[in-house]
Formats: C-alpha cells, sequence, structure tokens
C-alpha cells in the first residue's frame, strides 16, 4: 500500500499537476480558515479574521511552489521541467534543432531500414516448425546442393540422424483451371515433404509417402494460401477439384497455412506436387543426373550437427564403393536452406554485416557532427551557463540539461527516421525485383527493428551530449563574465588542437570511407555491365518456351522447334533466330562429366572436367553474338543420322586438348562413352555467374541430343516492344496454348546482375548520405570559426591583410582538417573495398579513376562546405564591425 | 513575539514528527500543539509548515488524508507511519544527545578546562 501511494504520489506530481495543485490551495485555504476562526472567537469580525489569518500565513505563492519542490523533487518531476526548459532552449534556436534532427533522422533512418534487412535475411527464421534443427545437407569440396533422386533416397533410408528427409526441385509448370493456362512456379517435392516439415493443411489434406507407388502415380497439386487467396478468391470447394499441369490432369488436394512460404526465404512458391510424375525415367531412375535442388530435414533430437554429418559421410561412403561410376567426393556438410545454404548465405552475410558496419559509421559520423554541433552551442551559451552558475544552479542541473537537450533531439530524429525507414521497408517488401520469378524481399519491420533504432537514438543522443561535458565543467562563471563575448574562443584560434577539431577529422574520415566503397561498386558495377560475356545482349530478344510443358514429347519436340526458327525468321527485321536449351547468365546451369578419348573408365572421379552443356539449333552461335574463333558451325546436316560432333569454348580446348590449335577435329567422351569430335571453337564466355573464373563449355546440335528446354534468341534492331507482339503473334498461329515469356536479353541479365546492382545502390545511398555530413559538418565548422573570428580578421584587414591571407586565416584550419581525414578515410576505405570485390564483379580500389573520384569528391565537398563561410569572411567591412564593438 | 526563538534548519522535521505522533493532526492544529508543547517560545512561520509536511510525506515517514476537524471543516490529516516512529526515535536519541553535550560544554566554568 505504502509503495502504492508514493507511486500514487509521484505520478500525480506529474500527470495531475493540476489536481495537485486544487488540493494543495485546498489544504492552504484550510489552515487559513481553522486560523481564521480561532482569531474569530477571540472577537474580531469574520471578514477581518480572515484578512489577518491570510497576513499571518504568508507569501502563499512562494510556499505553494516550495511545496511543489519538496514534493516534486523525484526524478520524474525534475525531468519534466528539464524537457519543458530544453523545448523551450531549442524554439530559441530553430535552426540548431532543424540541423540536429533531420541528421539524425537521417542516421537512425539508414540504421533502421539496413538492420530490418539483416534481420529479415539472417536473424528471422523460416517459418517451419523447429527451425533451429533444420538444415539443408551439401555435398563434397564445392559445396553443392545438388543431388540424384537415387542418391536422395540412400541418403533417406540409410541415415539414422534426421527425422525424416525430404527434397524438392524448383520448377515451372502451365497451370490451367479451365481455359486460362498460365506459368507459375512452386516446388517438385518428395512425398515426405510437408511430413518432414511439420506442416498441417490450412485446408483440405496433403499427400504422403503412401500417396506414391512409382512414377506417376501421384498426380495431386497443393496449392499456397496467398495463390489460392489471389486466384480463387478463397473458394473452400477447390479442394478435390481437377486442374491440368503441363496438360495432364492433377486433382488439388490442399492448401498450404497463409504464414508457410516454402523453404527459401525469398522464393515463395505457389504450388506443391510430387516429384515422381516427373515425365521420363532419368529424374527417378539416373544416379548421376543430379538435379534435386536441395535434400533437407531435422536433425533428431539428441544428435549433434556433427554426428549427423558422420553418418552422412558413411552413407556416402557406402555410395562410393557401391557406385564408383557415377558417385565421387560424397562427403557431406550441413548449412541452413534459407538462402541455399553456402551458396548465398555467406555472401549475404558478408554483405549485410558490411552493410552494417557502414550504417553504423553513418550513425558515428552524424554523432560526431551533432558533438561539434553540441560543444559550438555550449561555447555560445557559454555566457548563459556561467550566469546560471553564478546564480547557484549546480553543474549536474546543467548537464542534466544538456543531456535533455541531446535526448530529445534523437528521439525526436529517431522518431522521424523510423518512420521514414518504415515506409521504405513497405516498399521493398512490396518489390518484386525480377518479375519473372515469385522473388520477395520480406522486410517488413518487426519489434526488434523498433527496439533497436530506439536503442540506437538513445545511445547517439547521450554520445553526442557528452560531447560538450568537459567544456561545461571547466566553465568558471567569473573568467566568462569578465572576459565578455570574445574572450572564450581564444584559445580556439591558436594551435591547441580541440575536441571539435577530432570529431571533424573522424566524421570526415568516415564520409571518406563511405565515398571510397560507394565508388568501387558504381566502377565495378559499371565495369560488368560492358565486359564481355560471351555473348552480345544488345538488340537481342528471349522467348522462353518449354515444350515439354505445353505437351510435346519425342519427335515432335526438335520439329516444333525447327518450326518456330523458320516461322520468327519470316519476321522482318530479324536477322537471325537460334535457341538454346539454357540462356547464359540466365540463373541455371547444366553440367556434364567430359572425358578424355584415351579414358575407358568413365566413373565421376575420372572424369576430365565437369562442362557447361548448352543444346542448340545452328544459328545459337551467331544469333547470341558468340565469336567462333575456329573450324566451322554447327548445321542442319549435324542431325541424328551423322556422326556426333561439337563446339567447344577456348577454356576446354585448353583444359581437354591443351590448347585452342590443337583441339580442331580431335575426339573427347561423353558420361555415356559416346565420341564427340571437336568442329570449332569458340569464344569464352560467362554462364552461371558474372564473377565466376573461365568455365569449360560445349555447345551441342539439338538434333543429336534433343532437349525440350527452349530459349529462342532473335537477333533484330526493331523496337523490342513490336518485335515482341509480332513474336508472340507469329507462335500462337502455330500452338495457341504455348506457354511464352518475351523479354530483351539486357532484361535477361536482371537476375545475374542483381547482386551487384543491389549492392551498389545500397553504398550509392550510404555514400551519398555520408558526402551529406561531412558536407555539414566541414560547413558548420568552417562557418562557426568564421563567426567567432570576424573581429579579428577585420582588424586583419583594417592592418591591410590581402584577400588570401584572411582566407587562410578563416578558412585553414578546417581545410586542413579536411585533408587529414580525406586521407585516412581513403586508406580505410581501400582496405574495406576487399570485401567487396566479393560481390561486386570486378571491384578493385587499386583504380586511378576512382582513387581520383574519391579526392575530387572531397575536394568539392570542401569547396562546396568553405563556400559560404568564405564569402563570409571576405565581405567582413572593418570599420562596421570595429564600430559596433 | 520577539522572545521567541526561530528554530534551527532541520528541526522543524523533528518537531513535526512528535507532534504528530501523539496523535493525527491536520496542518493547523500540527502549529498549535508546536506552540503549546514548546510554551510558544517557538516561531514557525505558518506557511513554511508545509513544504516541510509535504517532504516528509514523500520521504514515507507521515501519511495523509481527508478528514473533518473539529470546528466541522474539510481538513487534512497527518499521522506518522512506521517508518516515521523509527525516524523519530533515532532523530529524538541524536538530538538528545548534541543536545546534552552542548549544555556540558556551556555549563563547563572556564578554570576546569
Amino acid at each position: 500500500m505504502k509503495l502504492f501511494d508514493s507511486l500514487r504520489f509521484r505520478f500525480a506530481t506529474l500527470f495531475e499537476r493540476s489536481q495537485m495543485n486544487s488540493e494543495m490551495d485546498e489544504e492552504l485555504r484550510s489552515h487559513i480558515q481553522h486560523r481564521a476562526d480561532d482569531l474569530q472567537r477571540s472577537g474580531l469580525d469574520r471578514a477581518e479574521a480572515e484578512r489577518r489569518a491570510r497576513i499571518e500565513f504568508g507569501g502563499r505563492e512562494k510556499f505553494k511552489q516550495e511545496i511543489r519542490e519538496a514534493a516534486g523533487g523525484n526524478f520524474i518531476g525534475t525531468t519534466a521541467q528539464d524537457v519543458r526548459f530544453s523545448l523551450r532552449a531549442l524554439r530559441k534556436s530553430p535552426g540548431f534543432a532543424i540541423a540536429a534532427v533531420l541528421t539524425l533522422a537521417l542516421a537512425i533512418g539508414a540504421n533502421a531500414v539496413v538492420f530490418a534487412v539483416l534481420n529479415a535475411l539472417i536473424l528471422r527464421p523460416l517459418n517451419v516448425p523447429d527451425q533451429d534443427s533444420l538444415y539443408t545437407i551439401e555435398r563434397g569440396s564445392e559445396k553443392q546442393q545438388v543431388t540424384s533422386y537415387p542418391d536422395y533416397l540412400d541418403l533417406r533410408d540409410r541415415n539414422r540422424s534426421f527425422d525424416g528427409l525430404t527434397a524438392y526441385i524448383l520448377t515451372q509448370v502451365v497451370l490451367d483451371t479451365g481455359g486460362n493456362p498460365s506459368e507459375i512456379w512452386g516446388y517438385e517435392v518428395t512425398g515426405n515433404y510437408f511430413d518432414a516439415m511439420k506442416i498441417q493443411p490450412y485446408l483440405g489434406r496433403f499427400f504422403h509417402v503412401s500417396d506414391e507407388h512409382g512414377p506417376s502415380s501421384a498426380p495431386y497439386l497443393v496449392i499456397s494460401y496467398a495463390y489460392w487467396h489471389t486466384h480463387f478468391q478463397d473458394d473452400r470447394t477447390v479442394v478435390g477439384r481437377v486442374v491440368d499441369v503441363n496438360k495432364h490432369p492433377f486433382t488439388i488436394l490442399g492448401v498450404t497455412p497463409p504464414e508457410f512460404n516454402g523453404t527459401l526465404l525469398f522464393f515463395y512458391p505457389d504450388f506443391f506436387l510430387p516429384m515422381v510424375n516427373q515425365e521420363g525415367p532419368a529424374l527417378l531412375n539416373d544416379r548421376g543426373h543430379r538435379n534435386i535442388f536441395m535434400v533437407l530435414g531435422h536433425v533428431k533430437a539428441g544428435v549433434t550437427p556433427a554426428q549427423a554429418i558422420a553418418d552422412l559421410n558413411s552413407v556416402g561412403a557406402y555410395l562410393e564403393k557401391t557406385y564408383p561410376k557415377e558417385d565421387a567426393d560424397m562427403t557431406y556438410s550441413l548449412a541452413r536452406p534459407a538462402l541455399i545454404g553456402d551458396m548465398l548465405g555467406p555472401a549475404v552475410k558478408g554483405f549485410m554485416t558490411g552493410m552494417m558496419l557502414l550504417a553504423g559509421l553513418i550513425l558515428l559520423a552524424a554523432c560526431a557532427n551533432l558533438g561539434s554541433l553540441f560543444a559550438a552551442r555550449a561555447a555560445d551559451r557559454s555566457r548563459e551557463l556561467a550566469l546560471r552558475l553564478a546564480l547557484g544552479s549546480s553543474r549536474k542541473r546543467i548537464l542534466r540539461g544538456v543531456f535533455t537537450e541531446a535526448v530529445l533531439i534523437s528521439l525526436v530524429g529517431g522518431a522521424l527516421g523510423l518512420l521514414g525507414s518504415v515506409a521504405l521497408l513497405r516498399q521493398l517488401s512490396a518489390w518484386q525485383p525480377i518479375p519473372e520469378y515469385p522473388m520477395h524481399v520480406p522486410v517488413y519491420p518487426d519489434a526488434k527493428v523498433y527496439l533497436v533504432a530506439l536503442f540506437l537514438a538513445l545511445a547517439s543522443g547521450f554520445l553526442f551530449g557528452a560531447v560538450p561535458v568537459r567544456q561545461i565543467l571547466r566553465t568558471s562563471p567569473y573568467e566568462v563574465v569578465k572576459a565578455g563575448s570574445t574572450g572564450i574562443i581564444a584559445g580556439s584560434a591558436g594551435g591547441r588542437i580541440t575536441l571539435r577539431d577530432i570529431l571533424l577529422v573522424v566524421q570526415i574520415a568516415i564520409c571518406a570511407v563511405l565515398v571510397t566503397s560507394s565508388l568501387v561498386a558504381l566502377r565495378g558495377l559499371a565495369r560488368s555491365m560492358h565486359s564481355n560475356f560471351g555473348f552480345e545482349p544488345e538488340n537481342r530478344m528471349l522467348v522462353d518456351t518449354t515444350l515439354s510443358m505445353a505437351g510435346y514429347s519425342g519427335d515432335r519436340v526438335p520439329a516444333m522447334q525447327r518450326r518456330m526458327i523458320e516461322a520468327l525468321q519470316t519476321i522482318p527485321g530479324v536477322k537471325s533466330v537460334g535457341f538454346t536449351s539454357q540462356i547464359p547468365l540466365g540463373g541455371g546451369a547444366s553440367t556434364e562429366d567430359v572425358f578424355t578419348e584415351q579414358t575407358t573408365d568413365l566413373r565421376t572421379s575420372n572424369a576430365a572436367a565437369d562442362v557447361h552443356v548448352f543444346k542448340v539449333s545452328p544459328e545459337y552461335l551467331h544469333a547470341a553474338g558468340t565469336t567462333l574463333l575456329a573450324g566451322r558451325g554447327l548445321s542442319w546436316q549435324d542431325d541424328g543420322n551423322s556422326p556426333r560432333v561439337a563446339i567447344v569454348n577456348a577454356q576446354f580446348a585448353r583444359r581437354i586438348f591443351g590448347s585452342v590449335n590443337n583441339a580442331l577435329s580431335k575426339h573427347y567422351k561423353t558420361e555415356d562413352g559416346t565420341r564427340v569430335q571437336v568442329v570449332g571453337i569458340a569464344e569464352d564466355g560467362k554462364y552461371y555467374q558474372l564473377t565466376e573464373s573461365p568455365r569449360p563449355a560445349m555447345f551441342l546440335p539439338f538434333l543429336q541430343s534433343s532437349t525440350g528446354m527452349t530459349t529462342l534468341v532473335v537477333r533484330s534492331e526493331r523496337d523490342p516492344e513490336q518485335l515482341a507482339g509480332a513474336i508472340r503473334n507469329k507462335l500462337r498461329g502455330m500452338d495457341a496454348s504455348l506457354p511464352m515469356f518475351i523479354q530483351t536479353w539486357t532484361h535477361g541479365l536482371d537476375l545475374a546482375l542483381f547482386p551487384s546492382r543491389v549492392a551498389t545502390v545500397a553504398l550509392g545511398v550510404l555514400g551519398l548520405m555520408g558526402a551529406m555530413l561531412s558536407l555539414t559538418g566541414i560547413f558548420g565548422m568552417a562557418a562557426y570559426s568564421v563567426s567567432k573570428r570576424l573581429r579579428e580578421l577585420g582588424i586583419r584587414m583594417a592592418l591591410g591583410a590581402r584577400r588570401k591571407e584572411v582566407l587562410q586565416a578563416a578558412l585553414g584550419r578546417p581545410l586542413k582538417l579536411l585533408a587529414l581525414g580525406s586521407t585516412a578515410g581513403l586508406l580505410l576505405g581501400i582496405l574495406a573495398s576487399r570485401v567487396l570485390a566479393f560481390i561486386v564483379y570486378e571491384a578493385t580500389p587499386r583504380d586511378p579513376l576512382v582513387l581520383g573520384g574519391v579526392v575530387l569528391a572531397m575536394l568539392l565537398l570542401g569547396l562546396l562546405a568553405t563556400w559560404v563561410p568564405a564569402q563570409r569572411a571576405l565581405s567582413v567591412n572593418p570599420l562596421i564591425l570595429l564600430r559596433e564593438e | 513575539m520577539n522572545d521567541q526563538a526561530q528554530i534551527l534548519p532541520g528541526t522543524l522535521d523533528l518537531l513535526i514528527l512528535r507532534t504528530v505522533s501523539l496523535g493525527p493532526l491536520h496542518g493547523y492544529g500540527i502549529l498549535l500543539r508546536i506552540g503549546q508543547i514548546s510554551g510558544n517560545a517557538l516561531f514557525i512561520e505558518q506557511g513554511a509548515l508545509y513544504p516541510g509536511l509535504f517532504r516528509l510525506v514523500r520521504q514515507g515517514l507521515l501519511k495523509a488524508s481527508w478528514g473533518t476537524s473539529e470546528n466541522n471543516r474539510r481538513a487534512k490529516f497527518y499521522e506518522l507511519t512506521a517508518a516515521g516512529r523509527k525516524r523519530l526515535r533515532e532523530e529524538t536519541a541524536s538530538w538528545n544527545r548534541l543536545a546534552t553535550a552542548i549544555a556540558c560544554a556551556l555549563a563547563e566554568q572556564p578554570e576546569e578546562v
């Protein structure tokens, strides 16, 4: 009860001040009434008694103030008072307040955004039960995710460490729910997928292992909540409906819960179907055919990851021994599935950690900036502070005031920054960076983001609030009042290094780091856009059609492919048309082992190289703009009736045959032992990633090795829009139900360039913010130093100083600090850029353009920031100035 | 009026605690009681009592509640809390020690030093 009373009392002082006032009034009135009663009893009339009582009582307002202090001398009360005082003080210098709040809003906003992305990509788990024990399995020294179905079955059945091991493939199908064929992305999964992930259906039921009885035995479809919501309008009768998937009837079994978006962080599947429905025997039976995207499962309770790895390795050893032809390098490791294990995980983590660091630097720079603002403000207010000290205010109380001001600014700035960042994050979350894929960047802010922003705001408030503490503690009221307004800055004009100088150097150095890294990234991106891909993306159209999805099979596939090429060639303005099974840098890759001609034991470990395979039409190389270095191109005569031939790239020739010249008309062997003759050598290119080192590749004639995957490359200088329309009409005329996706090749490179683009934009924004901060920092310092030394400058001019000398006196110091900070920042930035090289293709700081750019940028910043103060210094009129004093 | 002594700083709290220890009192009553028990020897400005009262309430030594006075007027009554009672005992003891010491010192004859 006592605690409650005391709490009530404390809060009453803050929130119910008016009530407390009235209670106090009533108590004092009651006192005076009682006194008047006594006086009346001694013979006075009532009015006179009350008048006397009031006089005896003394100064009521004074006592009320004392009572308030006695009662309200608690933390909340004083703080409320401090806040009111700070608000009043800030209102008196709105320029300072606005500059400070905006600086901090920018810095906190940047940090909130970066942290929210970090939070979403790294800290926030997948929406899967028990996700702490969920791992994906990676194979071999290259940490490959891909596995073949037979290997997966062995892993699943022979391990003793996992609670169900499941696998899936990312796949695109044509779904037709009745006259509306559309391409959608989803997972082909093993029957135990939902059981292993411990997911319960939102509607209907899921399929299980027991539903599978060999190839094509389980024509069942599970759709995602999002797809059900947008395409079936939450229709609950959808369960049991039969729809067409790639022209085969499938039954919709159920709907996944809304919070489940598959087992990849930014790829949301629209559907799940059992992979036993795959056409052709290759997937389910061929042990060397590794096209399962990912194997994952929960490690059993009580089993450590190390034990699980040992268990998997023993299965791997068994596989190597039993299937020496297909299986080699069967050692395993575990990784987190959300970012495709080690494929994206480390890069994303490294990049986001780097970004967080840079954002932290921005905040630090902002704090340094605000710190010097506060120090300057304290210096300006030294007379006021001295007066307050002289009048009996304690230093503690004054410091409290300064900190209240700092925290107030940091909270308002933090709130503003957070508001901005939430708006930006919502945009980011709704953004689909590459429309072709169901990619999402779900970076909605959560409680953690708000907490971090609040913490950062408070911490920075205390940080920059602490800058002027020493200054205030040293203030001697006597000295200040005696010296007047000019005396105290005498020190800063001299050669002594002040705290403000150090802060400015730190800030400029941080800014230079940011500018350096963003320039490095920009240069890298510019170069990667113009580097040699091994093909020419300009003036090319890509037409994606997967014939197997449209129901083509067997001999109808190459026939249709040939007809498509011939049809597109008749479009006016089209120079050449070709197709490939796999578009280079298109996000996918298919590789095969090749062997030297002498090899007889065709096991994986004896392979001469793992080679990118492109099954192409004769005109493809010309259409794609890939240069033929030697030999002949492919022709329509290279069909099933003629000897097997191939065009290989220069790297292939060097790897297998020693040199390019050596390779022509030589033979090599494929996985099944077929001898293939090299008839042409093509230039090297980029096939999977921009940052890859040269990889061997071979181009096989499609009439000798058929493929259903067809991406047509149409070379033409016509307007892309018109051309796309013409292409669509032509193909629709041949087969109205043919699914197709038409885009320019430059667009098609979006996926490959996505990481470096994101990195560049992010770094560019941070660099810009750093530049802005240092601009205001230098400006503040220069303007302050000029304004404080106006009188000195006036005297110098009166004594005959030239403009140059005046400028040197006024701005020499800020410029010297700028040079110092820039040099330090440039060196640090070069060190930091090494990290960048992992993400941004061809990012190197050892580039004269980058170094020159940084120096130029910093010089420009300095010039810009000191321009106005310099003008002011030069326009000093000594006469007016001296008269004023 | 002139023979009244100004109270020593810090002793008002002790006086209030002592007065209220005899039973709940309102502000004016406390003032009267102090006059009574000190034989009108101590002068306290009337309004000066209240900051002390509020301070003691905040420190948890007194608790206050509204009631009706003997004059049939609404008034705020103060009484000791357990902590207040304890503080009164300690302060009384220490005051007595101090007073005795000072009285002794002043009573000494010069030649005995």
